[in-house]
């Protein structure tokens, strides 16, 4: 498990230039696979504590098991846990059916924008991969966002071994991605080999179906599939040739590159 | 994704890249592709896009996500493929050819640990095919292959590709680069790509998928002498823990180890980890750490940790090769922050030696100025010492980046230490503080019983300033509050400790300094504030004043300089008073200063905060 193992030196170097020149950093945390790892790389990194608030975008669609599983988390793991919703949206009764990239814009995007800028931070940690989608492969481990929280993929920042992009003008936050270089199949290996704790909507429960990606309930359908264990999802994705994310609705057409230009993780 | 069931042993970073339109994207996708390693139906889905756009389908759509790459047929920005064959996970990053976008082409390499370099065979060797090639040597990635695409297009013609093959080779000779193959490949058609190619039987060597194969694991740094460089230390709970990524060698409990450039020493008591049972006793190269040691030293993040027989450099300049990618140009006499490993220091450039030209490697000499995209040769001079390595004998900590307002807009790479003139005071205080005989009081209970820090303020400047008159005034405001401090005058040295020097020995700056430097290392050893002036130097206050910073070096020095018309003040002058001095207005300033820099708690009585010690 050498290879995971390097994966891990790397995130938690790149966990701790964070921790140290943002004062104001937050990570997100969205429940699934990516996002609980890499709290558990956190927790790595800082030697069992986690010294910086968890952020989730309620979107108010996810599923109940997730926010139960959130809170249990939270209470075992003394997790500092700020949760985020654009209440004016929902209010006015934002849902799905108005057109799935204006639902997330609005719920997502929007809930996370607010979120950030009514608390100020200035450094957001997420669980994107690079191994997700196409616009992810492309980007830094440290990614500036404008005053507007919008992604200049035209002109990213250069990124020089392991001397990463850490001052910017006041207004502008930075995104910092640690599991960039984490494929899927890393990152269930890395769970099994660290035993942590996951939401068991990612396994089969007898039905022949389980979660692959986990997003809103409405937007998120399972795959088919027997793996009743981590070994089994290994085991399947060893083999598999369906891209991960094919059960995120979002993803259809150019959803994710306009999704993730205006700011979306 | 993957169709390989053997699992992972390790991960090897690729990046592929040469001038643009060679065919970069392309090969790239084939590769995928004839190694069945796509998604299902994503070749079918980048297919019906190109049909509903009317153009003809090309493997590059594959990883140009962006629209814009699409629609104008080039990569912006490196994207990160995954790709698994024969027990080993690659990430092949696929960097832009366009000159446009040299900084993402820099960015994807410098995390590379090998290379595929393409060069097409119909346009044969072009600009940014060498300036990539050199670039490549720069950053340190010297596994790399030149794979000759479009052989298609020169009807697979044995004398094009030997033609390119030694054009290339030259120009890599000249700066000691060797690539491990030539190959000739057309990407468009899976010529030499996975599958060995009908049309040129003339050529036996390894296809791109077998050279990738061949490529090495970088060899591991875990037997070179140690470096550590300080990352952060962190005291979430009862454990203080250092911590840091090894960037060569080994450490392990029990070892003595030396933090540069502040000197300062301790033995490792424990290696620290979450989830790792039995908790570890050592770490090598690669590995991000955390140890406690078992003195409370106080060190920070930018010093290196090493063993005491091999010592980082320590210095204020080196010599350098750097790439700039800025917006405006790096200008001689403008201030940078500078990066080497975790330190972060101001520098400013030094001189300008020359220019390089990556096309053909000539030198022009005589500028001040080194434009985006160009290659230069320079020395490059720091506020304070740091502590790094030559590139040649230690690659993490022998190359750094400089940061212009917020970017990060240049790299490079430490060719040669620049001897200042401090060297031998440096050499002399290491020497000194390695050998110090520690009684049982620490450096921490004098600060805790004194409620200060020791520190040093000296007051520079010409004659009849009133620097006597402050040095005075400063003292007894001091002891007044209730601090220790107190005043070394020049006068006194010489009558005592210099009486043995002739009147020619009295006037030589170096040996004065040097006692004099002593002297208020051995009042700072004591706890003591110590409160002096130059004026024994006279004019020579700035040669002065360097010498006594070295030797007391790690202690907070507080400068004050004096003038009575603007002048400029000698280099890191902390407070400057001109024209007619308010003597209680200049001690309050000072005051404040030695607040600021956490030698003084900010109110009378309290504990100050100590943000180091010596």
């Amino acid at each position: 498990m050498k290879h995971l193992r390097q994966l891990e030196d790397q995130s938690v170097y790149i966990l701790r230039e964070a921790y140290k020149h943002f004062n104001n950093l937050a990570m997100l945390w969205s429940m699934g696979k990516d996002s609980t790892v890499l709290l558990w790389l956190a927790r790595k990194a800082f030697f069992g504590h986690v010294p910086f608030p968890l952020l989730h975008v309620d979107t108010s669609y996810k599923i109940p098991a997730m926010i139960e599983y959130r809170d249990r988390l939270a209470r075992e793991w003394r997790l500092d846990l700020v949760v985020g919703q654009n209440k004016e949206a929902l209010a006015a009764g934002m849902n799905h059916t108005m057109g799935r990239v204006v639902c997330c814009t609005a719920l997502k995007t929007n809930g996370l924008k607010q979120l950030l800028e009514h608390k100020g931070y200035t450094g957001v940690i997420l669980g994107v991969r690079a191994d997700e989608e196409g616009t992810r492969a492309k980007e830094r481990y440290f990614s500036p966002r404008d005053k507007h929280g919008d992604w200049d993929f035209r002109d990213q920042p250069p990124e020089l071994w392991d001397q990463y992009k850490t001052t910017f003008p006041p207004g502008t936050h930075i995104r910092i991605h640690p599991l960039l270089d984490w494929t899927e199949i890393n990152i269930w290996e890395y769970i099994k080999f660290e035993n942590i704790p996951f939401i068991d909507l990612y396994l089969d429960k007898g039905d022949g179906t389980r979660y692959r990606s986990l997003g809103c309930a409405p937007c998120t359908t399972p795959i088919k599939s027997t793996a009743k264990t981590v070994d089994d999802i290994i085991e399947e994705l060893r083999h598999t040739t369906v891209a991960e994310r094919s059960g995120r609705a979002q993803d259809e057409g150019r959803g994710m590159e306009l999704l993730r230009k205006d700011g979306y993780m | 994704m993957t169709t390989q069931s053997t699992k992972p042993s390790e991960n090897l970073n690729i990046v592929i890249v040469g001038h643009v339109d060679h065919g970069k994207s392309t090969l790239l996708g084939r590769l995928y592709a004839d190694t069945n390693s796509l998604p299902d139906g994503k070749l079918e889905k980048v297919q019906a896009i190109c049909k509903q756009q009317g153009k003809e389908f090309e493997y590059a759509f594959l990883f140009d996500a962006f629209l814009e790459e699409q629609e104008q047929g080039i990569t912006i920005d490196t994207a990160r493929t995954f790709f698994m064959w024969k027990g080993r996970q690659y990430i092949i990053i696929d960097a832009p050819g366009h000159k446009e976008f040299l900084k993402n082409m820099i960015s994807g390499a410098a995390r590379a640990e090998a290379a595929l370099l393409l060069i097409d065979a119909l346009e044969g060797v072009k600009e940014q095919s060498k300036k990539h090639g050199y670039l490549l040597s720069l950053l340190g990635v010297r596994q790399f292959a030149v794979v000759v695409n479009k052989m298609d297009l020169v009807g697979y013609r044995q004398d094009v590709f030997e033609g390119i093959e030694k054009e290339y080779r030259e120009f890599l000779g000249q700066f000691k680069a060797v690539p491990a193959e030539f190959i000739p490949v057309s990407a468009k058609l899976g010529d030499n790509i996975v599958n060995r190619s009908k049309q040129m039987s003339w050529y036996s060597g390894p296809t791109v998928l077998d050279t990738l194969g061949a490529f090495k694991k970088e060899a591991a740094r875990s037997e070179q002498p140690l470096r550590l460089p300080v990352q952060d230390v962190y005291k979430f709970d009862a454990r203080r823990i250092i911590t840091g990524r090894i960037t060569a060698g080994r450490i392990k409990v029990g070892d003595h180890v030396v933090f540069s450039p502040s000197n300062k020493r301790a033995n490792v008591r424990t290696v620290e980890a979450f989830n790792i049972e039995p908790q570890p006793t050592e770490g090598q190269a690669g590995q991000s750490i955390g140890v406690t040691l078992d003195e409370q030293i106080f060190v920070e993040r930018g010093e290196i940790a090493s063993h005491q027989e091999s010592l980082p450099s320590v210095s204020t300049a080196f010599r350098a090769n750097l790439f700039w990618l800025g917006k405006r140009p790096l200008e001689k006499g403008r201030k940078y922050l500078l990066r080497v490993a975790t330190k972060e220091v101001d520098c400013e450039v030094a001189s300008i030696h020359r220019i390089i030209d990556t096309m053909d490697l000539a030198q022009q000499q005589g500028s001040h100025m080194v434009n985006k995209n160009q290659v230069a040769e320079l020395t490059l001079r720091t506020k304070t010492p740091v502590a790094f390595d030559l590139s040649s004998s230690f690659e993490a900590t022998g190359r750094f980046v400089l940061v212009d307002e917020y970017d990060i807009a240049g790299g490079g790479i430490v060719t040669e230490l620049v001897h200042d003139d401090q060297e031998f005071l440096r050499e002399e205080a290491r020497r000194r503080d390695f050998a110090w005989v520690k009684g049982e009081v620490t450096v921490e209970d004098r600060a805790q019983q004194y409620g200060h820090r020791a520190a040093i303020v000296l007051i520079t400047g010409g004659r009849h300033t009133g620097k006597s008159f402050l040095a005075r005034k400063l003292e007894g405001r001091l002891v007044a509050d209730g601090r220790h401090a107190y005043l070394l005058d020049g006068e006194n040295l010489r009558r005592g400790l210099d009486a043995d020097l002739s009147e020619e020995e009295r006037g030589q700056t170096t040996e004065m300094a040097r006692r004099y430097g002593e002297v208020a290392r051995l009042l700072i050893d004591t706890g003591l504030i110590v409160v002096s002036t130059t004026n024994p130097f006279g004019l020579a206050y700035h040669e002065a004043l360097e010498a006594i910073r070295t030797l007391v070096h790690p202690a907070p020095v507080i400068a004050v300089h004096m003038s009575k018309t603007a002048e400029e003040p000698p280099p890191n002058t902390d407070v400057l008073l001109t024209g007619p001095t308010d003597f209680d207005a200049a001690t309050a300033r000072i005051l404040d200063e030695l607040k600021r820099r956490g030698v003084l708690a900010q109110a009378i009585g309290a504990k100050p905060v100590f943000q180091y010690s010596i």
